[in-house]
């Protein structure tokens, strides 16, 4: 791999940068490959990286419908944080901000994950009881998220407003020093260009069809627009598509797909200098390297494969922005889009094994699983190459939704992202 | 005047009436009809901004909201300030106050330029190579540093005091964009006498019209017929036309978001006039005539202020009457530069030469220039300009080969004029999902087939020239009135070759050259071919990678020319690249307008209950739950909370409290089938329950786990008195609809939300009863007519009365239902009767208390939408011989018979005066180390007066068989040692309910 760094860079600004090779190849399909990862977001190309890397699964290949990223990965606010409630999501969302912390040096691309703290807004009693629990659970787990007060919050973050004539005044926050944000595209390039240096083939514009399965069950190969690729293994990581992926399987699973949209402003000089959700009145932001305030809020309330929402979503998000950053009302709204989450009855993915031999799902991640890219996808690796569960990705089976043993985050806290 | 190149008359602007505005400090003069872009080129100023990335100099580009280049920011006050404005979209008023953006320390000096000279070292993407090592100088070193240089302009830093409204409108043709095309429409499809709506995004209707000074329409100069156009829609009744109005997106069915400006073009707007206002207008028909945007010319050091697009600068002097320069040099591969250069050469500005990329250019125009003894050069590029802060000359070669250049000549001037052709404007209709097709003769990207019920007219679907518009828009918008009526219209004008060049021009420069494809984000060709070098073959890599198009401005210049740069690199033709997606908004929107109303106490609603009054005036200290605001506590003096509750607390145990529960959900189910609804929603068996009987009910949802609670009360036989928490009231009813009308659609049952219809009075406490005794008519109080858990129907001070006996506090006690509009006459008739008693009124602290003392559960609090009723010892709830409710299967499942499951127990510290914190977590072993085996936590806590200590609920796995363990909270400053006991603390054998 031709190595990134600053004196590369100098070296070949001599030379007007035209000594680059491409990040990654553009393989034709072969015939056959010892696993297949469905779907080209940061997911599946990490799944394929750490298959190569440690599972020395080098034969194998991404297949990606349209362009690397193009799925919610690249169409994420990507906020990152581990201060979730239950023992098993903080040990996941952990692993992943663990992996995060060294991500752009293992990858050789700087993935640009900056940990600007996530400060979660507190309105209601009830929000404070809720964060106080999180906070008191995720210091017994070893998980840094710390209770501010309203003074606190806005020595943090400068532009917030405590005042009292907000309609649900700020009574505090918990705040994750170690969450943060990072580059979305970085972390899809960087995956493919790292799994691309293993040996795995990573092949754009190749839509899966349909799944075959032999007398047994088990998979044996996909047909997809480039024609029919052998494989025994499968992992699917098609976020919003993953009914349908699965169904191709005759898999079905508890997933509803909703659209959820994203906003930014025009760039502006540093102002906002973290990450602020709200979640009693539905908003978050912070602001991106380039200047940008990213934004964004809940789901639309239909469920839809369009990648476009409601304009009084919008409206609602900015409503909110607008009230606990009062000075931002003048900005102007730059791009707005949507993406399709992929949603579980209890707000938490699933990473697992399925009943047919040979296929692997990891989904339901719905509109928080950019933070989770690397920890889901190094999980899912381990599980298809061993063909059990790591530890970590253990609980977060498909058949807890009939057993019972669920980890309900949304019911817990109903925050999202 | 003192404006150096104003002409001396002509164009839309009013030279008799001055403005005077400042720039960065600077005074100058301007005219009214002048935009901040216009006065300032009329005052010899081109340098208005510096890039995004390379801080270059730069000048005004274009004349619209394409420009990307001259953005500024707008001060009208301290609280008034708007970064990231078009100097071209500003209109100028009286006392304007601009200033530049992203230099330090000035515009014509700025620091941040030294990144030019390291631009071969940092191109497209190189921070995706390096600012790796050490890996903490990312936080401190490198990042912040990119983002000081990063961003635009300054972000406000007050809260912006002014106003914005909303407005939804129906009609049955909407037309977006008012040149010739929109107007052509607008004029049909208003003779159809159905409703017409004609926005524009612009100060003025008349769009490319308003700088034609050449042309005949129907026998009149085009601006007679402008105006006359004009004056006919207006008189239309049925005509709504707004200009200023950016129709920024397309939603699904027909759906138009529009922002109209109100009061920035103003210098003094009237106090509390609003901003902007957003319409959302539903159309039954739309007609896109959003025109076309002029490409830019590709090549090198084509950025230089003084360099802008040739039709933008016959705007600016037939519109405004102002000159891009003395002498300018028009490069071209489109004929309507020509155009341009004979108007300049009209107003006495010196055309240095045309520098034609085609070979053979030939046609009217071409003729007409030539005529004037313009000279032409044919087949030639411009490579190159010379300049600092204002272009003074440019290179121009021959094309001799395919992406070669001959000997270099240099041509002096102040200007140069640059025409590529012209890109329709697609991007409505791509957002309202329509497919865009290429084009193979015009070399651009053409509405396809349609998605919505839309039809493009003029420029916008490549119908170029006056006579075309005119026609495809009458046409357009005869059809979308579905009106049978035509027009053709007579127009003399010379009209040249739609065709233009795409991409970038050849040119000897060398490796070093500079050729900006996306001015504002510092885009160049190199940078394109680069991202291709380093295997990025989608468009939408490509712009994510090297940033094109992601400017304020979208790419509206630059998506087509950086197409070709792509498709040369690729050596794939432009339609197997494709398109990147267009997305809402159009142009930006100011996110004010779109908050709208919804500020301060607007933001959500606020209810009240009929005694939130009375509160307010005894000092009462509110909490916001759900929408409501719901009186917290008392404060008697100087009280805090806690001392305000412990006082509540004991009055209520020793005397009587009074307390407003009328937040509480209601909702009345009745019907022959009422009883049986209820026993497939509830846990609870509903059957048996007698009438005037009330009952605890337990709501799960699917999943088997709690959702809400509340006393049921049942009226008769067919109707039941619901109560819901107060948070949950709604989604309850939501949730009732939802099952009645899909589930179970053959009940008959009719649900009403009654929660504001009653007034809800708890009284609680020993002396309830004697209170209310004097008060009641035709109600016997006494514990054998009225017992515990029923409920009876009278009046009481005259008015009627759903009176329930029911307890959340333990003690004796009454809820007293009466019409909302009667609450605070009884309630005060209460208070009035209790004070001989003690009688005190508390609020939801209290509340909580009182119910934890007893190991009642609230909702979302001993609850998290993870427990089952079993959980919360709610398993006497369940009707055990139904054969199904609500939750019902799930609650079969193995995991929630799992012994490990967490279950409701009190807590109580081995030290009484510990109060435990609430979300504090619960280990067994004391003395863990992250991460720690938890195994629950506390759910409600609290220092209860009447017990002399604190108590607290939890909710710890397999709790009740631990009655009696010691267990350990685990807090940063040590271990609280606490013991499991019941969740009943005081009065476990529940007598005092009877009085
Ligand atoms: C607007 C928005 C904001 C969000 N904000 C956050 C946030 O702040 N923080 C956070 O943690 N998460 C956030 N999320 C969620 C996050 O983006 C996703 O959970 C995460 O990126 C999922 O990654 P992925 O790789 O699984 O999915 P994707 O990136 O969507 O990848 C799935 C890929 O599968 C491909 N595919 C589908 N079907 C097929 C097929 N048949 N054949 C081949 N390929 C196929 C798709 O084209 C797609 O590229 C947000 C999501 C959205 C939409």
């Amino acid at each position: 791999m031709q190595k990134f760094s600053a004196f590369e860079l100098f070296k070949q600004g001599l030379n007007g940068q035209a000594g680059w090779k491409p990040q990654w190849r553009s393989p034709e399909p072969k015939a056959a490959y010892d696993a297949v990862i469905i779907g080209g977001g940061g997911h599946g190309l990490g799944a394929a990286y750490y298959l190569a890397k440690q599972h020395g699964m080098r034969n194998i290949a991404v297949l990606e419908k349209g362009w690397l990223g193009g799925g919610n990965t690249g169409r994420n606010t990507t906020i990152i944080r581990s201060n979730y409630l239950f023992d098993e999501s903080a040990g996941l969302y952990d692993h992943s901000v663990k992996l995060w912390e060294g991500l752009s040096q293992e990858l050789n691309y700087n993935v640009m994950f900056s940990q600007r703290g996530v400060m979660m807004l507190a309105h209601t009693v009830h929000d404070v009881q809720v964060f106080k629990r999180h906070v008191h659970a995720n210091r017994a787990n070893g998980v840094d998220n710390e209770w501010l007060s309203p003074e606190e919050a806005k020595a943090y973050c400068p532009p917030l407003n405590i005042s009292d004539n907000m309609r649900y005044p700020v009574l505090g926050a918990a705040l994750q020093r170690r969450g943060g944000t990072a580059r979305h595209d970085a972390v899809a390039w960087g995956y493919a260009r790292a799994a691309d240096d293993l040996g795995v083939d990573i092949i754009e514009n190749c839509e899966v069809t349909g799944i075959r399965r032999n007398a047994a069950g088990a998979v044996e190969a996909v047909e997809t627009t480039k024609g029919l690729i052998r494989t025994p293994k499968i992992g699917v990581s098609a976020a919003g598509h993953t009914s349908v992926v699965l169904g191709m399987a005759g898999v079905r699973l508890p997933l509803e797909s909703y659209p959820l949209q994203a906003l930014v402003s025009e760039p502006i000089k540093p102002v906002f200098p973290c990450v602020v959700m709200s979640n009693t009145i539905h908003a978050y932001i912070s602001q991106s390297d380039k200047g940008e305030l990213v934004i964004g809020a809940g789901t639309d309330i239909y469920t839809s494969y369009t990648q476009r929402g409601g304009l009084h979503i919008s409206q609602h998000t900015l409503e909110a922005i607008c009230e606990l950053f009062p000075a931002f009302r003048r900005m102007r709204m730059l791009r707005n889009w949507g993406g399709i989450v992929d949603v579980t009855p209890d707000r938490s993915p699933i990473v697992a094994k399925t009943p047919v031999p040979g296929l692997y799902v990891n989904c339901g991640w719905g509109t928080g699983g950019f933070k989770a890219t690397p920890g889901a996808a190094h999980t899912l690796a381990w599980t298809i190459a061993k063909d059990e569960p790591h530890p970590i990705n253990a609980p977060f089976t498909i058949e807890r939704f009939r057993d019972g043993h669920l980890i309900d985050e949304a019911a817990a806290a109903a925050v999202a992202h | 005047m003192s404006a150096p190149f104003r002409t001396d008359a002509g164009g839309q602007i009013d030279r008799r009436k001055s403005l005077t505005f400042t720039f960065d400090g600077r005074t100058f003069q301007g005219v009214e009809g002048d935009t901040l872009a216009s006065a300032l080129l009329a005052n010899g100023v081109h340098l208005m901004g510096r890039s995004f990335k390379y801080h270059r100099p730069r000048g005004v580009l274009g004349a619209g909201s394409e420009e990307p280049n001259a953005l500024v920011s707008v001060r009208r006050d301290k609280a008034r300030v708007t970064p990231n404005l078009r100097a071209t979209q500003v209109e100028l008023y009286d006392g304007l106050v601009a200033q530049s953006q992203n230099r330090w320390p000035s515009l014509n000096f700025d620091m941040g330029a030294v990144t030019s000279l390291l631009s071969p070292f940092i191109p497209a993407g190189f921070y995706y190579k390096t600012f790796m090592w050490p890996r903490k100088a990312w936080d401190h070193l490198y990042e912040p540093a990119i983002r000081a240089a990063a961003g635009l302009g300054d972000a406000p830093t007050e809260a912006d005091p002014d106003r914005y409204l909303n407005r939804f409108a129906h009609c049955e043709v909407l037309v977006i964009g008012a040149g010739p095309a929109g107007l052509a429409a607008a004029l049909a499809a208003s003779k159809s006498g159905q409703r017409v709506m004609l926005v524009d995004e612009q100060a003025q209707f008349g769009g490319s019209l308003l700088a034609v000074t050449d042309a005949l329409i129907d026998g009149k100069p085009a601006q007679v017929w402008l105006d006359e156009t004009l004056a006919t829609l207006a008189a239309n009744p049925k005509v709504t036309m707004i200009c200023r109005a950016n129709a920024f997106g397309y939603f699904a069915h027909n759906m138009i978001g529009i922002t109209e400006r109100l009061s920035e073009h103003q210098a003094h707007p009237d106090a509390g006039a609003p901003r902007e206002r957003l319409w959302q207008v539903r159309a039954r028909e739309v007609v896109l005539a959003t025109g076309a945007i002029e490409r830019p010319l590709v090549f090198p050091d084509n950025d230089r202020p003084g360099v802008l697009l040739a039709d933008a600068a016959r705007i600016y002097l037939n519109r405004y009457g102002v000159k891009p320069g003395k002498r300018v040099v028009v490069a071209t591969g489109h004929d309507e530069a020509y155009r341009a250069a004979l108007d300049m050469h009209r107003a006495g500005v010196e055309i240095a030469a045309i520098v034609d990329a085609r070979p053979y250019p030939r046609g009217p125009l071409v003729e007409a220039a030539k005529a004037a003894g313009l000279t032409v050069r044919e087949g030639y590029a411009i490579t190159g300009t010379i300049g600092e802060l204002r272009v003074n000359g440019a290179y121009i070669a021959p094309i001799i080969a395919a992406g070669q250049v001959g000997q270099t000549e240099t041509l002096s001037c102040d200007g140069v004029l640059m025409s590529g052709g012209f890109t329709p404007s697609v991007h409505l209709f791509s957002q309202s999902r329509g497919k865009v097709v290429w084009d193979e003769t015009l070399e651009t990207y053409l509405p396809g087939q349609s998605a919505e019920a839309e039809r493009s007219a003029g420029a916008c679907r490549g119908r170029f020239g006056l006579a075309q518009a005119l026609a495809d828009g009458f046409a357009a918008g005869a059809d979308a009135a579905r009106h049978p009526v035509t027009h053709s219209f007579a127009v003399e004008a010379v009209e040249g070759d739609p065709k233009g060049v795409v991409g970038a021009l050849p040119h000897n420069r060398g490796q070093g050259a500079k050729a900006f494809i996306d001015w504002q984000n510092d885009v160049t060709t190199k940078d394109l071919k680069l991202a291709v070098r380093e295997g990025f073959q989608s468009i939408e890599h490509i712009k994510r990678y090297t940033t094109t198009g992601m400017a304020t401005d979208q790419g509206k210049t630059s998506n087509l020319n950086a197409l070709g740069v792509i498709s040369d690199a690729l050596h794939r033709p432009i339609p197997q690249i494709g398109l990147t997606t267009f997305r809402m908004p159009y142009t930006p929107v100011t996110f004010g307008v779109l908050a709208g109303m919804a500020r301060g106490d607007l933001f959500d609603p606020i209810r009240t209950t009929p005694i939130h009054d009375w509160a307010v005036e005894q000092g009462a200290v509110f909490e916001d739950v759900s929408l409501w605001k719901r009186a917290r506590f008392f404060p008697q003096g100087r009280e805090d909370m806690e001392a305000a509750v412990r006082r509540e607390c004991l009055s209520v145990r020793k005397d009587c409290g009074i307390f407003d529960a009328s937040t509480l959900g209601k909702i009345e189910v009745v019907g022959p089938d009422a009883a049986e609804f209820m026993n497939r929603m509830y846990i609870n068996a509903w059957t048996k329950l007698g009438v005037g009987k009330c009952r605890y009910g337990i709501l799960c949802r699917e999943d088997g786990f709690v959702t809400d609670d509340g006393v049921v009360g049942r009226i008769a036989h067919d109707r039941f008195h619901v109560t819901t928490t107060t948070g949950g009231a709604a989604r309850v009813l939501g949730m009732m609809e939802d099952y009645l009308q899909t589930e179970w659609p053959e009940l008959n049952v009719w649900l009403t939300s009654t929660t504001e219809q009653w007034a809800v009075i708890a009284l609680q406490g020993p002396k309830a009863r004697t209170i209310l005794e004097g008060l009641v008519e035709g109600i016997d109080l006494s514990p054998e007519a009225l017992s515990h858990m029923s409920l009876t129907e009278g009046k009481i001070c005259g008015v009627p009365t759903r009176l329930f006996r029911v307890s959340f506090s333990g003690e004796l006690g009454f809820e007293i239902n009466v019409p909302a509009e009667h609450g605070r006459k009884v309630w005060e008739a209460i208070w009035a009767a209790g004070q001989p008693h003690g009688l005190t009124p508390y609020g939801t602290e209290t509340m909580h208390v009182l119910r934890a003392e007893k190991g009642f559960i609230i909702i979302g609090q001993e609850t998290d939408g993870t427990a089952t009723p079993d959980d919360v010892g709610l398993t006497w709830a369940v009707g055990k011989a139904k054969p199904d409710y609500v939750g019902k299967r799930s609650l079969a499942r193995p995991a929630m018979a799992d012994p490990a499951r967490k279950q409701l127990v009190g807590l109580l510290t081995q030290d009484p005066a510990v109060v435990l914190d609430e979300g504090a977590q619960i280990i067994v072993t004391r003395g863990q180390k992250p991460p720690m085996k938890l195994m629950g936590h506390v759910t409600s806590s609290y220092h209860s007066a009447v017990m002399g200590r604190s108590i607290a609920l939890a909710m710890v796995s397999g709790g009740r068989a631990r009655r009696g363990e010691t267990l350990h909270v685990p807090m940063p400053e040590g271990d609280i040692a606490v013991t499991v006991t019941s969740p009943v603390f005081y009065d476990p054998e529940g007598a005092r309910v009877n009085g």
